[in-house]
């Protein structure tokens, strides 16, 4: 028998339609990965019953794990669709969208919460425009640098998110990843002057006390970033800057 | 203007989020489309670096030098005062970004650490470990979050741009998009349009580039009357893996970090290239280019794995394959300035690149030329003038192009880490241009009647609806599977006549076949076929342009090479020579003809191709390229 790739794919028409599985059969070549698989599909959408149906509907862009496309449960674990190589997975390789978020259609879910999320921590640094100023940021040591780094390759894929027992669609909880990016502003030079405007943000409902200690967000993050260790800090920052809030007004 | 101006951005990678700060700063309110969420865009994917002279390595590296290399590296082929004033004004850029937090990559001193890329010969590069485009993506994207927040940019995410909205006078007055949810399309009002949608490497099938980088946006402007300029000028990046769905880049940092490209010195040796001893490698781009060696530009590293390969058979187990090889690197030192890309190779091949040189072959990799944009020159300085509403203006008035869109800057070849610079250095200026066109403009959108955008949006609704009912047709991914194959081999590394006009007819057939097409999804709700057949509708068009330009011009300059009419300078000879002067002499008539930019404009026929002088104010074209 000629050697396949088999699918399983959990499929939704639309925000409101039931979910259903199909399945389908490409022919196998070395070093697929997930994306690469669908894109096949894409071409041939023919399921293993032989109907030809729409083409299964996901988002990807970058191919090589840093634009956070692609995220979807791959045989039950969140990850980079297009960095899970066919070669190492179980087949049929089942293909789920993330639970956490609404539907859109297929495996494209509406991750716009996460987004919003980074607006409401203000994780960014405050400039008086972007105009030269004719000076650099403060010198930052290359400890401190690559301390730093680890937060900022974070491209809010969801995984921490899908994996939290506390985020969902019934809390208000803002989640890891928007903590590390809070972590990371703090951490700058001139954005820790607005350390306590981000602190604030994650005191109050949803913020930094919803999170369970868990730890699963750790364990899932495709770019190894030390969520926990982001928000066990937060936490001491947090109870400083109330005790702050509390005597010093 | 009465009322209140409105800017629509199209696109949102590094040049139009700069475009959209700009605008946001100057208290004008944008409307910001984008495929996707903007913090996804192909910016993300550039590792190595961004070029500024900061001078910190004792090797008195200047901005002159900067201009130079970059005039130089692009083969004369760029208009020069943009250069020069980009070159000038990198440093800022670069503390710009350091105060919005990027991470970059710090001396033990907590400056900014610099390091090497191809075609200079100073440590020029500001990098972020191996993610730097995606650093500076998201510092931008940071900074157009806070404008969201205060309500001055609202962004259009998960939209696709379809068309201008052209007023009876040509000018832009707004664009009609398509909801990739809803399916529903919409017209926009706006009193300036900036398109920044990136460069077209899908147009290859597979190439090192994100898989919406299409080029179908700056496709769509040009079959709208903009001009579309060097489009023959494409960079095939020497160093990427092989793959289904993408040819992924692997960084020139590599090489700049002391990275060695050989093959074995012994056609079709079978042994693991760690058995391989030093006397049987051949390091082909050490011998063959003593003075740079592994850091040769580009476009030559490319045609030289193209000879070593192709032509002396040499590639690695007789396939297409070159070794780059970082393993005589302490394992530390490649951690902290390469590891986000070794990573990404471990991944994906599969291979410890660690201990096992990587393999690599050339790929598509960035379009030079692009949407054709003015400046405005100014006679003091021989710059540009920093705030013009003729800068980065395309030829429909009222449309602006920034970033890898537009065909400034790089010439006939772009040096590695510029890309990062001048898509954030055309989206300021892009934007800070928009300030000034609205300031001038005498009569907004809000002038312009209703009928002419819901007119624009029943065109667009037309063509969907005719793209929905046909029931039996073409398949939209076999056509780009074809065009991709027929790009990549006829309009690649090395060019002919002959491969170019059969590449044509092909492509004519192609664009025949794709007025056919049938969707495989029909339905009305998140239908990605829908705009995947315009995409490739629309990518059909602009391949026709690139080969036409390419067949058409007769030389080789960068990127663009055709072995017939190739001027060689005579071996062992520099100038001073005789043999080397006579060769100067005819390098210089060839410039007569052809140091000219080529500019397409759409007909229903196809593309009529002119030409117009490239300004060369800043540094003659008296010594042509050298890297031996």
């Amino acid at each position: 028998m000629e050697k396949v790739i088999h699918f399983r794919i959990r499929r939704q028409d639309g925000p409101d339609a039931p979910p259903y599985w199909e399945e389908f059969k490409i022919p196998y070549a070395p070093q697929h990965n997930v994306i690469s698989a669908l894109l096949y599909i894409r071409e041939h959408p023919i399921n293993t019953r032989g109907q030809r149906v729409a083409p299964v509907v996901w988002e990807s862009n970058c191919m090589e794990e840093v634009c956070g496309a692609c995220s979807m449960l791959v045989n039950g674990v969140p990850r980079q669709a297009c960095a899970a190589l066919v070669d190492t997975l179980t087949q049929p390789i089942t293909l789920e969208p993330l639970t956490k978020f609404p539907v859109v259609r297929d495996l494209a879910v509406d991750r716009q919460r996460m987004f919003d999320a980074l607006g409401r921590v203000k994780a960014w640094v405050p400039l008086d425009g972007t105009q030269d100023i004719h000076q650099h940021a403060p010198r930052i040591s290359p400890v401190e640098q690559s301390l730093r780094y680890v937060f900022s390759r974070c491209m809010t894929c969801g995984c921490c998110m899908e994996v939290c027992p506390q985020y969902h669609d019934h809390s208000a909880f803002v989640g890891p990843a928007p903590l590390g990016q809070v972590f990371l502003h703090n951490s700058h030079p001139t954005g820790g002057f607005f350390k306590a405007d981000r602190l604030h943000a994650i005191m109050g409902v949803g913020g930094i006390a919803d999170c369970g200690n868990a730890q699963n967000c750790v364990k899932v993050c495709p770019k190894d970033i030390p969520l926990t260790t982001a928000i066990g800090a937060l936490g001491r920052a947090a109870t400083r800057q109330w005790l702050h809030d509390l005597f010093v007004r | 203007m009465a009322k209140q101006a409105k800017v629509i951005v199209v696109g949102g990678g590094l040049g139009g989020l700069w475009a959209t700060v700009r605008l946001a700063e100057a208290g004008y309110p944008v409307d910001l489309f984008s495929l996707f969420p903007v913090k996804r865009s192909h910016s993300c994917c550039a590792q190595g670096g961004i070029n500024a002279v900061l001078d910190i390595k004792g090797q008195r590296d200047t901005v002159e030098q900067h201009i130079i290399d970059t005039i130089k590296g692009g083969d004369y082929l760029a208009d020069q005062p943009p250069i020069k004033t980009m070159c000038e004004d990198a440093p800022g850029l670069i503390r710009t970004y350091d105060r919005m937090g990027v991470t970059f990559s710090r001396t033990p001193e907590g400056i900014m650490d610099q390091r090497l890329f191809g075609g200079v010969k100073n440590k020029r590069t500001c990098f972020a470990g191996a993610t730097t485009g995606a650093q500076l993506l998201y510092a931008i994207d940071e900074q157009v979050r806070a404008h969201e927040f205060n309500q001055h940019v609202r962004k259009f995410e998960h939209w696709e741009f379809l068309s201008l909205v052209l007023d009876a006078a040509g000018v832009c007055r707004g664009i009609t998009a398509l909801n990739l949810r809803s399916m529903q399309v919409e017209a926009f009002r706006a009193d300036a349009v900036v398109i920044a949608t990136g460069g077209a490497g899908l147009i290859w099938g597979r190439s090192t580039m994100s898989t919406n980088c299409t080029g179908a946006a700056a496709s769509r402007v040009y079959q709208q009357g903009a001009r579309f300029a060097n489009a023959e000028f494409a960079q095939f990046h020497p160093t990427a893996m092989k793959g289904h769905d993408k040819l992924r880049l692997i960084t020139e940092a590599c090489r700049g970090e002391g990275g060695r490209m050989w093959v074995p010195r012994k056609a079709g040796d079978t042994r693991a290239a760690r058995d391989i001893p030093e006397d049987e490698r051949f390091y082909f781009l050490e011998e063959w280019y003593p003075t740079y060696g592994n850091t040769v530009p580009r476009d030559v590293a490319s045609r030289a794995i193209i000879r070593v390969t192709r032509h002396m058979g040499l590639g690695v187990r007789g396939q297409e394959i070159v070794y780059l090889d970082l393993t005589h690197k302490p394992r530390e030192f490649l951690q902290a300035r390469l590891g986000g890309m070794l990573e990404m190779y471990e991944t994906f091949a599969g291979v410890d690149p660690y201990t096992n040189p990587m393999e690599c072959f050339p790929a598509m990799h960035y379009t030079m030329g692009g949407i054709w944009v003015s400046f405005e020159k100014d006679v003091h300085t021989g710059g540009m003038v920093r705030v013009h509403p003729k800068n980065h203006a395309t030829s429909i008035p009222g449309l602006y192009a920034c970033g890898e869109c537009d065909f400034a800057y790089h010439g006939a070849n772009r040096l590695g880490a510029n890309s990062l610079l001048s898509a954030s250095f055309s989206g300021r200026v892009a934007g800070d241009a928009v300030t000034a066109y609205l300031k001038s403009l005498k009569s907004g959108a809000d002038s312009v009647p209703q009928s002419l955008y819901d007119a624009e949006r029943r065109r667009q609704e037309e063509i969907n609806r005719q793209l929905l009912s046909r029931a039996d047709g073409e398949n939209a991914s076999t056509l780009h599977r074809r065009l991709g194959e027929i790009m990549s081999e006829h309009v690649f590394v090395e060019r002919t006549n002959a491969g170019l006009d059969r590449a044509l007819a092909e492509i004519a057939e192609l664009k025949e076949r794709s007025r056919r097409i049938a969707l495989d999804d029909r339905s009305g709700w998140s239908n990605q076929a829908l705009p995947w057949a315009r995409q490739v509708q629309d990518m059909i068009v602009l391949a026709e342009v690139v080969a036409r330009c390419a067949r058409l011009r007769d030389e080789c300059r960068g990127s663009h090479y055709k072995a017939e009419f190739e001027l060689k300078p005579p071996e062992g000879k520099f100038a001073g020579d005789p043999e080397y002067e006579a060769y100067r002499r005819r390098w210089q008539a060839n410039n007569e003809r052809w140091l000219k930019h080529s500019l397409a404009t759409h007909t229903p026929d196809g593309p009529q191709i002119e030409y117009r002088p490239v300004d060369t104010s800043v540094m003659a074209p008296e010594t042509p390229r050298d890297y031996r």
